[in-house]
C-alpha cells in the first residue's frame, strides 16, 4: 500500500514507519467505517417510515408529502443565510488580508474566529429573545411598503420569529467559517501576481479584481459550501428562533421549517413510526449535505491548478 | 507539607459532607414522617436501582422525588430518562424499564400486551402529577379576562383576530379591550401540554375545534409557535396581543391568565380547582383493579373545577419477577403519591397535589404490587 522506496533508515526507524503508516491507515478506515455506519443506521431506521401506508405518517399524506415542504424550508433558510453572509465575509476577509494594518488585521481575524466559538444555543437564545422582537417593526414596514412582493407579503408576524430572522441568525453563524477560509486563501495569492498587477498601473481594487479574486475563486466556493453545510445542519438556533409552520412564500410571516429543527423539536416525545419518520428526515438531510459537498469538490477540482488549497 | 495540608483539607471536606448528609437525614425524618411511618416502607429496607423512562413534563417533579427518595433510602437510586411518554410505555411493555412516566394512560391494546411482562393482571396506571394549564395572554393594561371554551378555540384557530372582538367583549363586560391583533402562540415541540389543551378544546368546543387531540399542534393552523414552555411564555411576554397555553407555574405573575367558563361561572386557575377536576374524572372502564386511569370530564359543569389540566401517570407492573424490584417500586411510588411526595412536587414543579381521596386510592394501588411467588 505505502511507498517505502525513499526509506533509508533501518531497524527501529522502519518499525516506527510501519506503526505510523498503520495508524494513519486505521484512522482513515475508521472515518469511512463511521460514515458508513451512520448511513446504514439511517437507512435501516428510516425504512419503516418509507414503506408505511401514507395515512400513518404525520400529516396523513405519506413521507414525501411530509418531508417536501421541510426540505424546501431548509434550503430557503440556508440560501438566504449565504446570500447575507457571503458578501460580508468576503469583504471582511479582503479587509484583513489586503487593507487593514497588520496589527489590526490579526486582532480582527481573532475576533471573527471567536464568533465561531459561540455555541449555537446562545445564538438561538439571542435570536429569539433579542433579535426577533427588535426586528418585528421592520417586518411591519416591509409588509406595508413592499407587500406586493410575494416574499414580503403581509400580515407580518407580530413576534418577528420568522424564517428571515432565522436566516439572519444563521448568516452570523456561517460568517466566521467563510471569512477565515477566504482570508487564508487571499493571503496565499502569489506576491508576483499582485506586484505585476500594481506595476501595470492597477489600483488596489483593480489588483484585487484581476489577481486576488480569480486566484481565490475555487477557495471561496469551497468556503461557501462549508458554510452551506453548517447552515443546512444548524439545529438549535433555528429551533429556538423560528416559529415553524406550513411552507410559506412570505419570509416575514411565521411558517416554514427546517429538517434539523423538526427533528430536534419532535424527537424527545416521539415513538414508533414517528421516530422512523424523523430518522428518515435525517437521512434526507444527510443526502442533501453529501450532495452539497460533492458539488463543492467538483467545482474545486475543475480549478485545481489555481486552488489555494494545494 | 503540601500533602499534609491537602490531607487536612480533605478530612475537613469529608467531615463537612458527612455533617450535611446527617442533617439531610435529620430534616427528612422530621418533615417526611408521613412516608417513613407507613409500615410497608419502614419495614422493608430497599436497596438497588430503579429504572424509569417516560414523559419530560414531569421532569422537575421527578428530580425532586429522586433526590428525596435517595436521601431517605441510602443504597437505593432511581434513574429516570425523560425520553417521552411513548418511549416510556414501550419500555415498560418490553421490560426494559421498571416503571414508565406517561402523559396518557395505557391504551387497551397496550394493557393486553403488558400481561406478558407484568403478570396476569398486567400493568396499572397511577396518577402522580397534576398540573393546571393556563390560557395566558399579554394585553397591555388587561390582567384579567373571562373566556369560554368556544372563544378560546376560536382564538387559537385564528377565527378571532382582534382582542376587541364582540365575542370576547360579551364575556367581559366592563373591561376595556384594546384594538389589538390577536397572536396565538403554540408549542412547536411535541408535548403533553398540547395534548391536554387540544383534548379540552375538542371536548368542550367540538363545533369549533374539529381536530383530534394530539401532542403536535395541528399543522393546518396558522399561528406562531415557540419551543418548550419557557419559549412560548417568553414569546408572549415580548409580544403585545399574544396568547398561549402553558403550565400555570411558568406563567404566574408574568402574564394575565384567563378565567375559564365552567357551567355558569368563570373559574380562576388554581391548584385546588385542578385537583378537583381530576377528582371529578371517571375511572376508565374495563381496567384491572388498582388501575387509576382517569377519563377527565372536560365538559364538567361543576364550577369548583378547572378542567384544563394535565394528568401524568406512572405506569407500573402489578407483578414483578424479583422481590427486590417489587419492594423498590412500592417504596418509591408510595413516596411519590404520599402527601410529602406531592408537596415536594408542588414545591419544585408547582404542580397541584393529588386530593386526599385520590392519594389514598393510589396508595392502595401501590400496595397491591407484588413479586412473583
Amino acid at each position: 500500500m505505502t511507498t517505502n522506496s525513499l526509506t533509508t533508515s533501518q531497524g527501529a526507524g522502519r518499525a516506527g514507519d510501519k506503526v505510523f503508516s498503520g495508524a494513519t491507515l486505521a484512522a482513515g478506515c475508521l472515518i469511512l467505517a463511521v460514515l458508513f455506519g451512520v448511513a446504514l443506521f439511517l437507512v435501516i431506521q428510516a425504512i419503516p417510515a418509507l414503506v408505511a401506508p401514507p395515512a400513518d405518517i404525520q400529516g396523513g399524506h405519506g413521507f414525501f408529502a411530509y418531508i417536501g415542504p421541510i426540505v424546501v424550508g431548509t434550503l430557503i433558510a440556508a440560501v438566504i443565510a449565504l446570500v447575507i453572509a457571503t458578501p460580508v465575509a468576503i469583504g471582511v476577509a479582503l479587509f484583513i488580508s489586503h487593507y487593514a494594518p497588520r496589527r489590526l488585521a490579526s486582532g480582527l481575524g481573532y475576533v471573527v474566529d471567536l464568533l465561531a466559538a459561540i455555541p449555537s444555543v446562545v445564538y438561538g437564545a439571542w435570536g429569539a429573545a433579542f433579535l426577533a422582537p427588535q426586528i418585528s417593526p421592520a417586518y411591519g414596514w416591509l409588509a406595508s411598503n413592499m407587500g406586493w412582493l410575494p416574499i414580503f407579503q403581509g400580515p407580518a408576524s407580530a413576534t418577528g420569529k420568522t424564517i428571515l430572522t432565522a436566516s439572519i441568525v444563521l448568516s452570523v453563524m456561517v460568517l466566521p467559517i467563510i471569512t477565515s477560509l477566504s482570508r487564508e486563501i487571499f493571503l496565499q495569492t502569489p506576491k508576483l501576481h499582485e506586484e505585476a498587477a500594481l506595476a501595470l498601473g492597477a489600483t488596489r481594487w483593480e489588483m484585487i479584481k484581476i489577481a486576488v479574486l480569480p486566484f481565490g475563486r475555487p477557495g471561496i466556493v469551497s468556503a461557501i459550501m462549508l458554510g452551506l453545510g453548517r447552515a443546512l445542519g444548524e439545529t438549535m438556533a433555528v429551533a429556538l428562533v423560528l416559529s415553524s409552520g406550513a411552507l410559506t412564500a412570505s419570509l416575514i410571516q411565521s411558517g416554514n421549517q427546517t429538517i434539523a429543527a423538526e427533528i430536534a423539536l419532535n424527537f424527545p416525545e416521539a415513538s414508533g413510526l414517528k421516530v422512523s419518520t424523523l430518522i428518515a428526515a435525517g437521512l434526507v438531510l444527510f443526502v442533501i449535505t453529501l450532495g452539497v459537498n460533492m458539488i463543492a469538490r467538483w467545482i474545486i477540482s475543475r480549478h485545481k491548478e489555481f486552488s489555494g488549497a494545494n | 507539607m503540601k500533602a499534609t495540608r491537602f490531607g487536612r483539607n480533605a478530612a475537613i471536606a469529608v467531615l463537612a459532607v458527612g455533617a450535611l448528609a446527617l442533617t439531610a437525614c435529620g430534616s427528612d425524618n422530621a418533615t417526611g414522617a408521613a412516608p417513613a411511618a407507613t409500615p410497608s416502607a419502614a419495614a422493608v429496607k430497599v436497596t438497588g436501582t430503579l429504572t424509569g423512562i417516560g414523559a419530560s413534563s414531569t421532569g422537575a417533579a421527578m428530580d425532586a422525588w429522586k433526590a428525596a427518595f435517595a436521601s431517605a433510602n441510602p443504597g437505593a437510586t432511581v434513574q429516570y430518562s425523560p425520553d417521552g411518554s411513548g418511549a416510556g410505555r414501550k419500555a415498560i411493555l418490553d421490560g426494559s424499564a421498571q416503571f414508565a412516566g406517561s402523559d396518557a394512560y395505557l391504551s387497551d391494546a397496550e394493557l393486553a400486551t403488558s400481561k406478558t411482562k407484568c403478570g396476569t393482571d398486567g400493568a396499572i396506571n397511577i396518577p402522580v402529577y397534576v398540573s393546571p394549564i393556563a390560557v395566558a395572554f399579554n394585553i397591555p393594561n388587561v390582567k384579567d379576562l373571562k373566556l369560554d371554551a368556544t372563544t378560546v378555540a376560536k382564538i387559537f384557530r385564528g377565527q378571532i383576530t382582534n382582542w376587541n372582538d364582540p365575542a370576547i367583549a360579551a364575556l367581559n363586560a366592563g373591561v376595556t379591550l384594546p384594538d389589538l391583533k390577536v397572536t396565538p402562540v403554540n408549542r412547536s415541540d411535541d408535548s403533553g401540554t398540547t395534548q391536554n389543551f387540544t383534548d379540552y378544546l375538542a371536548a368542550a368546543a367540538p363545533s369549533v375545534w374539529t381536530d383530534k387531540a394530539a401532542g403536535v399542534w395541528p399543522a393546518s393552523l396558522k399561528g406562531e409557535n415557540a419551543k418548550g414552555t419557557s419559549g412560548v411564555v417568553k414569546t408572549v411576554t415580548d409580544t403585545p396581543g399574544a396568547v398561549t397555553y402553558a403550565d400555570d407555574s411558568a406563567v404566574s405573575g408574568k402574564l394575565g391568565t384567563a378565567q375559564i367558563k365552567v357551567g355558569s361561572d368563570f373559574v380562576k386557575i388554581s391548584a385546588a380547582a385542578a385537583a378537583k377536576a381530576v377528582e371529578l374524572g371517571k375511572p376508565v372502564a374495563g381496567r384491572p383493579t388498582g388501575d387509576l386511569s382517569i377519563k377527565l370530564d372536560r365538559t364538567t359543569t361543576d364550577s369548583s373545577a378547572y378542567p384544563v389540566v394535565l394528568v401524568s401517570y406512572h405506569v407500573v407492573c402489578t407483578t414483578y419477577d424479583k422481590k427486590e424490584t417489587a419492594d423498590l417500586v412500592k417504596a418509591f411510588e408510595s413516596y411519590v403519591v404520599s402527601d410529602a411526595g406531592q408537596q415536594a412536587a408542588a414545591g419544585s414543579a408547582k404542580s397541584a397535589p393529588l386530593s386526599k381521596a385520590l392519594q389514598d386510592k393510589a396508595k392502595a394501588a401501590v400496595d397491591s404490587i407484588k413479586a412473583k411467588a
